[in-house]
């Protein structure tokens, strides 16, 4: 307040300095912004300096519903896009320089981490789950099979602080982000000054997942009736399949319904912990071993399957919800129809299902070098 | 067409200037949350305490956010603290973190104040950019009161020893009290903020009547007394034997139940200055 009063007075005695009507308009505009602003914290903020952006040319595919993300509120730039792609790539962000995001996120299993059934971080840690594939996120209404994040932008701080994932504190991650170098240029670009702050990171780190669509998959090409693109018999039979049977739940162009449901995996012998999936995040027994319905985009790149990884190939996959499905409470109605558990299918159906779910490998996406580190 | 200019800035000037409430008399409190424990003053790790089922404990954090501060006049209306400046972290390890400096409070008498213990759901669910400050989950001081995992901020964190806890891995006795929970983003969750409203004037020894007075002229303080041992001893008294550690089981709900019985009014002073 104190400032404003002084601003005040030190303006009447200069208004004979004022002289043009464009100088006395822009005045009045600072004006009405610094007194908001001093309301505001008691500090008047002064106009950074001016700088440009290009902006990221971001398109929605034509086949997909409108983005979840509200892109406005973290409007993508070409730099944002370049420096969120520099964080996702930097071991830096890991407590002892091992583990990047791609570690487990790796762009030739379409940003999923296959070999192992639980995703591993620094020091040869052993997490427990299977992490997913990363693509299309600007449509994920929440995140991580309990959906535990709400929010993309807050996501990276879980892997971040995670003990057996990257086993950092967000504080020291953004202090030595600060310090680097290579950062500098970076941030100046993007944001118009090098100051790192939570907001820059993550946003920045939004920016470049939100870059990553995958909608080029032969059923994709397929469904929009491009020219030349065709499915083998066996996968436009499996596709009959799918929308009998599945796609109750991987629903719609993106291939989930994004909610929460239990599909009947019986409990592993040797399991470590108790994963009780959403209900961790809801305390709700009805939630209980509830997990979040994946996509099936790019699926046969993203093995293992579940969110425990106990399945190698899409074969026992399908085989689990023809047969191996085990009844409990909570298991979702669409897999306990007419009081039959699962989802009956022949052996020959199963195969032309795995054909279908073949279809949706997108390729281009995969071997995209816009998503590949430099 | 310059004077009709200048005149259209000055007006626009007197306008930005009022709205700013330079006409307005304002003054500062000074609020100070006084940690305690059954009437003594909370001291980390060293003091032992006795909760009312018998058991001994030691406290080695009492970490809370207080939000959402409003000073209530005795005719009902209110002053609301502009809300990205309505967030407080009150950190048992930083005696500065205990007393908060509010000015811009309009002049006059108040009966009451109002807060929430924990960050109400808004801001829970906000942009990156609403968490400024106390709320930036990037600060070295807030990651402790941040679930990233689950996302949301741990309302209020009481953690210590007692030789009734049972014994962990590592041979410990700990306790560990983590609330938090909003009510929930995509599905229904538990809502462990509560809303508290401390009368200011309730000491039976003095005379009723509001004892906050405010003004530009008034150094006006405020003290908060905190009884952490209502945590244990509230409305639903538990054993540390029972509960040792409570995080997101809906157990957590009595703990908010109890821990929103802990404050009451400390005192107060309005001097001139």
């Amino acid at each position: 307040m104190n400032v404003m009063m002084k601003f005040c007075a030190d303006f009447m005695g200069k208004r004979r300095l004022l002289t043009s009507l464009s100088l006395a308009l822009s005045l009045s505009v600072w004006l009405a912004v610094s007194c908001k602003n001093s309301a505001g914290n008691g500090v008047v903020v002064p106009t950074p300096p001016a700088f440009t952006t290009t902006p990221y040319p971001w398109k929605k595919p034509a086949n997909f519903p409108d983005p979840v993300y509200d892109l406005t509120k973290n409007p993508l730039t070409v730099e944002g896009v370049a420096l969120g792609k520099a964080l996702f790539y930097d071991a830096t962000l890991s407590k002892d320089g091992t583990i990047t995001c791609a570690f487990c996120h790796s762009p030739f299993t379409a940003f999923a981490h296959t070999d192992h059934p639980l995703s591993h971080g620094i020091r040869d840690q052993i997490g427990t789950r299977n992490v997913p594939g990363i693509f299309n996120m600007a449509w994920g209404k929440t995140f991580f099979w309990d959906g535990g994040i709400t929010d993309l932008d807050l996501l990276p701080i879980a892997p971040i602080q995670n003990p057996t994932e990257m086993g950092e504190t967000m504080s020291n991650v953004l202090a030595k982000v600060q310090k680097s170098s290579r950062y500098r240029p970076l941030f100046q670009a993007a944001y118009g000054s090098d100051t790192v702050t939570t907001e820059r990171f993550l946003k920045s780190i939004s920016q470049f997942l939100l870059t990553m669509v995958s909608a080029n998959s032969p059923y994709d090409k397929y469904a929009r009736k491009e020219a030349g693109a065709s499915l083998s018999d066996a996968a436009q039979r499996g596709m009959v399949l799918f929308q009998t049977n599945c796609a109750g739940c991987h629903a719609g162009s993106l291939f989930t319904s994004g909610d929460y449901r239990n599909n009947g995996l019986p409990r592993l012998a040797n399991v470590k912990i108790d994963d009780r999936g959403r209900a961790i995040i809801t305390a709700q027994d009805t939630d209980a071993y509830k997990f979040k319905v994946p996509s099936l985009r790019n699926i046969e790149r993203t093995f293992p399957y579940m969110h425990d990884g106990r399945f190698q190939t899409l074969e026992q996959v399908v085989n689990h919800y023809a047969t191996g499905i085990q009844d409990n409470p909570q298991l979702d109605p669409l897999l306990k129809k007419n009081g039959q558990i699962g989802i009956p299918l022949t052996a020959a159906e199963q195969a032309d299902l795995v054909q279908f779910l073949r279809s949706l490998t997108d390729l281009q996406f995969i071997t995209n070098s816009e998503f590949q580190p430099q | 067409m310059r004077r009709l200019s200048l005149l259209v800035v000055l007006l626009g000037l007197l306008v930005a200037c009022k709205s700013n409430n330079i006409d307005q008399q304002v003054g500062v409190v000074n609020v100070s949350f006084v940690n305690q424990v059954n009437g003594n003053a909370l001291t980390l790790n060293t003091a032992t305490y006795i909760n009312k089922s018998g058991e001994q404990f030691t406290v080695s954090k009492f970490d809370y956010f207080i939000s959402n501060i409003r000073f209530i006049r005795s005719d009902g209306s209110a002053y609301t603290v502009p809300q990205d400046n309505n967030y407080f972290l009150i950190r048992s390890s930083d005696p500065t973190s205990q007393s908060l400096t509010i000015a811009g409070i309009p002049a006059g008498d108040y009966a009451q104040i109002e807060y929430m213990v924990g960050v109400d759901s808004l801001r829970n669910t906000a942009d990156i950019s609403k968490r400024k400050g106390v709320l930036d989950p990037g600060s070295s001081h807030t990651s402790g009161m941040y679930w990233d995992w689950n996302t949301g901020y741990i309302h209020l964190k009481l953690e210590g020893t007692s030789p009734q806890a049972p014994q962990d891995a590592t041979g410990l006795r700990n306790f560990r009290y983590h609330i938090g929970l909003y009510g929930g983003y995509q599905s229904k969750t538990i809502n462990n903020l509560r809303t508290i409203r401390v009368p200011l004037g309730s000491i039976p020894s003095l005379p009723p009547g509001p004892r906050l007075s405010v003004g530009p002229t008034l150094k006006t303080l405020l003290y908060i007394t905190v009884d952490a041992g209502k945590l244990f001893d509230g409305p639903t008294p538990f054993k540390i034997a029972d509960y040792p550690d409570v995080m997101v089981s809906p157990f957590s709900a009595t703990i908010a139940n109890n821990y929103a019985t802990m404050f009451s009014y400390g005192g107060s002073s309005s001097v001139a200055q």
